[in-house]
């Protein structure tokens, strides 16, 4: 193993804001950061529970778009084969409802609260995500 | 108090890009824990635990409700389900293949690459098609217990 691209001062700086976005609203609102569920909220939503996952859907795209007009980020390009992105796409979707929660919701809300359902989901998926990669780079 | 989720989301977004969380170049490149390591998202999640941890066990949990008077939705769930293993399991393939979560597909959305729209279309589709399954199987075991 040798360490590349290491980045650790916007690591810091980004994942302080996560955790603070993650903070107020759940201080503020009472709901937890957590995106994927948002998104099952917002698809089945119920009355009077629709317009603030609108607003942090819209959110996210803003937040993205002032560091990118900015020009404190490059934008970053998704490239996959589509039916790779299709999987993939399924994949996350399912594993996340059914795992009640992703990366944001178990990795940040969960742990923070340390939930021990979200500490294992967590270790999990970053199991999961290990072993699919290296299967990827070095074993295909 | 709907503007907190636009502010709070903002925020997130902005967060996710600063971090470089949006490159899925750089999350893959944290997964390939047995190659060329970045361990940036490593760093990452730790300075949002560390932030978020203790604001909650100091301002949220001693609280009975939230600053705009609505309950804390949160999940008091303790049992470690096969359905959360096997989630957690199916979520971290499908991350590791193209280096995407929900959070960071949505906010690339904003970028108009159509790679970015196939992936979140099934992303929704993956999340409806589960919503529908467990709808379903809480119906049958209604019926069964009526």
């Amino acid at each position: 193993m040798t360490i590349v691209n290491f980045t650790p001062w916007t690591a810091v700086l980004g994942g302080s804001l996560l955790g603070f976005s993650a903070l107020v609203l759940l201080l503020v609102s009472g709901r937890i950061a957590g995106i994927s569920g948002i998104l099952a909220g917002f698809l089945g939503p119920k009355a009077g529970d629709w317009l603030w996952r609108a607003l942090f859907i819209a959110g996210l795209m803003v937040g993205a778009a002032l560091a990118f007009t900015l020009g404190w980020v490059t934008v970053p390009s998704l490239t996959a084969p589509t039916p790779v992105l299709l999987l993939a796409g399924l994949l996350v979707g399912m594993g996340a409802k059914l795992g009640n929660g992703c990366t944001s919701g178990h990795g940040i809300c969960g742990m923070g609260r340390l939930s021990r359902r979200s500490i294992a989901a967590t270790l999990t998926f970053m199991a999961t995500g290990f072993i699919t990669v290296f299967v990827l780079r070095h074993l295909l | 108090m709907r503007w907190i989720a636009l502010l709070c989301g903002s925020l997130f977004g902005l967060g996710l890009a600063l971090s470089g969380m949006l490159d899925p170049a750089k999350v893959q490149g944290f997964l390939d824990i047995s190659g060329q390591w970045d361990p940036s998202l490593a760093l990452v999640m730790g300075s949002a635990l560390a932030v978020f941890m203790p604001g909650y066990f100091w301002w949220v949990k001693p609280r009975r409700q939230s600053l705009d008077g609505s309950a804390f939705h949160l999940s008091t769930k303790q049992q470690l389900e096969p359905s959360l293993l096997l989630g957690a399991g199916l979520f971290g393939i499908g991350w590791g293949l193209v280096g995407v979560c929900p959070g960071p597909a949505v906010a690339m959305l904003v970028t108009g690459q159509a790679s970015v729209f196939w992936f979140v279309a099934a992303l929704l589709i993956g999340i409806k098609l589960v919503c529908v399954w467990q709808d379903w199987q809480q119906r049958q075991l209604m019926a069964q217990g009526s």
